[in-house]
């Protein structure tokens, strides 16, 4: 954690520096990154925080197509963002015009606050990373040469290149001695397109710009590369912009998702708030009804619980507790007392166990237990009920009232429907 | 054995023609390349200009050589001079051609890659098109070749001079040994540049690019 936040820092102090003048970029000087790891300083809530791309009023047209239309939206720092859309949509068009691969026909894009068009559009190139679908590697360089193309381009000298080069082959899990002098057509798709991310990283950018980068790939291939990328954002902590066409990709990846029709945005959020409120019968049609259900994760724990459990006062006795238990067929009763708060459990062990000795509930009950409140998800439910062991678990709200039970059976019928 | 006793009275004479039909050829491919290369270069960044070019470049291959020869001497006279420029203008076709058809061959996705990592247009060009193109450049280069090593001999009738002296005094002079002694060392030497320019590129074929099934 405190690597990333180093280099957050940096970026942060260099980011106010230069806010007012033309050097748009940081080179992270390692001198500071050392400097700064020395001391443990929390800089989480530089995540996400800055305001970095920033598109105002852009349009392009293709003769009489509009590709993109009017578009005004803000990519902040750290921030990976998904560009989604039917073809057509305008999404690699809006990415290609960050880097000015395309130009607007109207409007400006800001990145830190300045104008792009007022930037040679090379220099900008080389301070973002581009990783484009396919082969994006050339064939006719070595790994070494592809890799290190952007430092070259940058007149790094030759042994800060080869540092660079082989800290990125580690960096992407490829052994810098087994692959330095290959060619890409040696490697494999899913090694190809690791290449292509490290090429994209070389300088070190800010901001990386990646264009259906794994569409080419086998579907095992893309989950792990996927996997590759959230992990490596979780280190790296780089501003994404990634256009794809695929939905779980984009669940998958995004801190924000940004759905795309014919020019505009629809919809700009998290991909959790879409999936909830999605924008219009669009949005929702191009998410799919059934996707909400089939991740556990977005399914509220409210909206699936039992509402009205078996419950059982605490003054009653073991004997009226059994009854209870046999007249539901349930093996344990939630404990409330009148004004509805949740006490504890009683299971039907328990009550066994007692029987007899003229104990009330109140006396048998397990305070032990482990409850979720009404906005936690299925997932977070899921892993609870895995590492304590337990088949249902009570729902409070924020009065510590029980309002519902979570159980298997209610668990398994649910996900089971979709 | 006339073939030998000519050839072993006449080395000096022999190696002297050799010499200068390479001379006549070296000089109308070299010519060919630095004019070539850089016009197919230039008709893929100004395609409109590519048709035009290369009809016209497609018209100097399709005259025959002799009726080439007759049409400029009027102008230009006899001599090596007229044989190196129609050469020069045979090699063309093939040279712009071939770079122009390889340079086009460059899938735009490379060039896309180029441009985003940051590459200025002539760095696309050096570091891009031109390194996956070259085997097919040089393709066009080595047909040219073979083909002037060819017509060479022919130009010899202008009195150009080169290999092609001897086979048309020969013929004249109904002495076999003396044809045989221009044409055998004129179609070895077309049989040995197109092996020696296979070579060439092959070997300027990055590695990345070979072997591709």
């Amino acid at each position: 954690m405190k690597g990333i936040d180093s280099i957050k820092l940096v970026a942060f102090f260099d980011r106010a520096m230069n806010l007012h003048s033309s050097i748009l970029f940081y080179e992270k000087s390692k001198y500071l990154v050392r400097k700064i790891e020395d001391k443990p300083i929390n800089l989480i809530i530089m995540r996400g925080g800055f305001l970095l791309i920033s598109f105002k009023n852009v349009t392009k047209k293709f003769g009489d197509f509009i590709a993109v239309n009017n578009l005004t939206v803000d990519f902040k720092s750290g921030e990976t963002v998904v560009l989604i859309g039917p073809s057509g949509c305008g999404k690699t068009t809006t990415l290609r015009m960050i880097n000015r691969l395309i130009e607007p026909t109207g409007g400006s894009i800001y990145v830190n606050d300045v104008d792009t068009s007022k930037i040679d559009p090379v220099e900008l190139r080389r301070n973002m990373g581009y990783v484009i679908q396919q082969i994006g590697l050339f064939p006719h360089m070595s790994i070494a040469q592809n890799v290190g193309l952007v430092p070259y381009l940058k007149d790094w000298d030759a042994s800060k290149r080869k540092e660079r080069v082989e800290e990125l082959l580690e960096f992407v899990g490829m052994s810098p001695s087994k692959f330095y002098d290959r060619y890409p057509n040696e490697l494999s798709g899913g090694q190809q397109q690791r290449i292509g991310v490290a090429r994209a990283l070389a300088a070190d950018p800010e901001i990386i710009l990646m264009d259906e980068p794994f569409g080419a790939l086998d579907p095992i291939t893309r989950a792990t590369l996927q996997d590759e990328l959230l992990q490596m954002q979780d280190k790296l902590g780089k501003t994404i912009i990634f256009v794809t066409h695929d939905m779980d990709e984009a669940l998958k990846l995004a801190d924000k998702i940004a759905i795309m029709k014919d020019g505009e945005v629809l919809q700009f959020d998290s991909p959790e708030y879409i999936l909830r409120n999605p924008a219009n019968e669009f949005v929702e049609d191009f998410i799919g009804k059934d996707r909400l259900l089939k991740r556990p994760e977005y399914i509220n724990v409210k909206d699936i619980m039992i509402k009205n459990p078996v419950s059982i006062r605490p003054e009653r006795t073991l004997t009226q507790a059994l009854e209870k238990m046999r007249l539901h067929k349930v093996d344990s009763l939630m404990v409330i007392d009148e004004s509805g708060n949740f006490i504890g459990l009683a299971t039907s062990n328990d009550v066994l166990e007692n029987f007899g000795n003229g104990k009330t509930v109140s006396e048998i009950i397990s305070t032990e237990f482990t409850h979720v409140t009404e906005g936690a998800n299925v997932s977070q439910v899921l892993s609870i009920m895995a590492q304590e062991q337990v088949g249902y678990i009570p729902v409070l709200d924020d009065n510590n009232n029980l309002s519902g039970l979570i159980t298997r059976s209610s668990l398994v019928n649910v996900l089971g429907r979709s | 054995m006339e073939l030998l006793n000519y050839v072993l009275n006449n080395p000096d004479n022999i190696i002297r023609l050799l010499i200068e039909h390479l001379q006549i050829t070296g000089t109308a491919i070299i010519t060919a390349i630095v004019i070539g290369v850089p016009l197919g270069i230039i008709i893929t960044r100004y395609k409109r200009l590519a048709n035009p070019i290369l009809a016209i470049a497609n018209i100097f291959q399709t005259i025959p050589s002799i009726a080439f020869f007759g049409i400029l001497i009027p102008f230009m006279g006899i001599g090596k001079k007229t044989a190196i420029l129609v050469l020069f203008l045979y090699a063309l076709l093939p040279i712009v051609k071939n770079t122009f058809t390889g340079i086009n061959e460059v899938s735009p996705s490379m060039i896309d890659a180029g441009r985003g990592m940051g590459m200025t247009n002539f760095q696309i060009l050096r570091m891009v098109e031109l390194p996956q193109s070259l085997a097919v450049i040089m393709a066009g280069v080595r047909i040219a070749t073979v083909i002037n090593i060819g017509t060479t001999t022919i130009a010899a009738y202008i009195g150009a001079g080169g290999l092609g002296e001897l086979i048309f005094i020969g013929i004249q002079l109904y002495r076999n040994e003396m044809i045989l002694a221009g044409a055998i060392p004129a179609a070895l030497l077309a049989v040995l540049a197109d092996k020696l320019l296979g070579y060439v590129e092959f070997k300027l074929t990055p590695k990345g690019l070979k072997n591709k099934k």
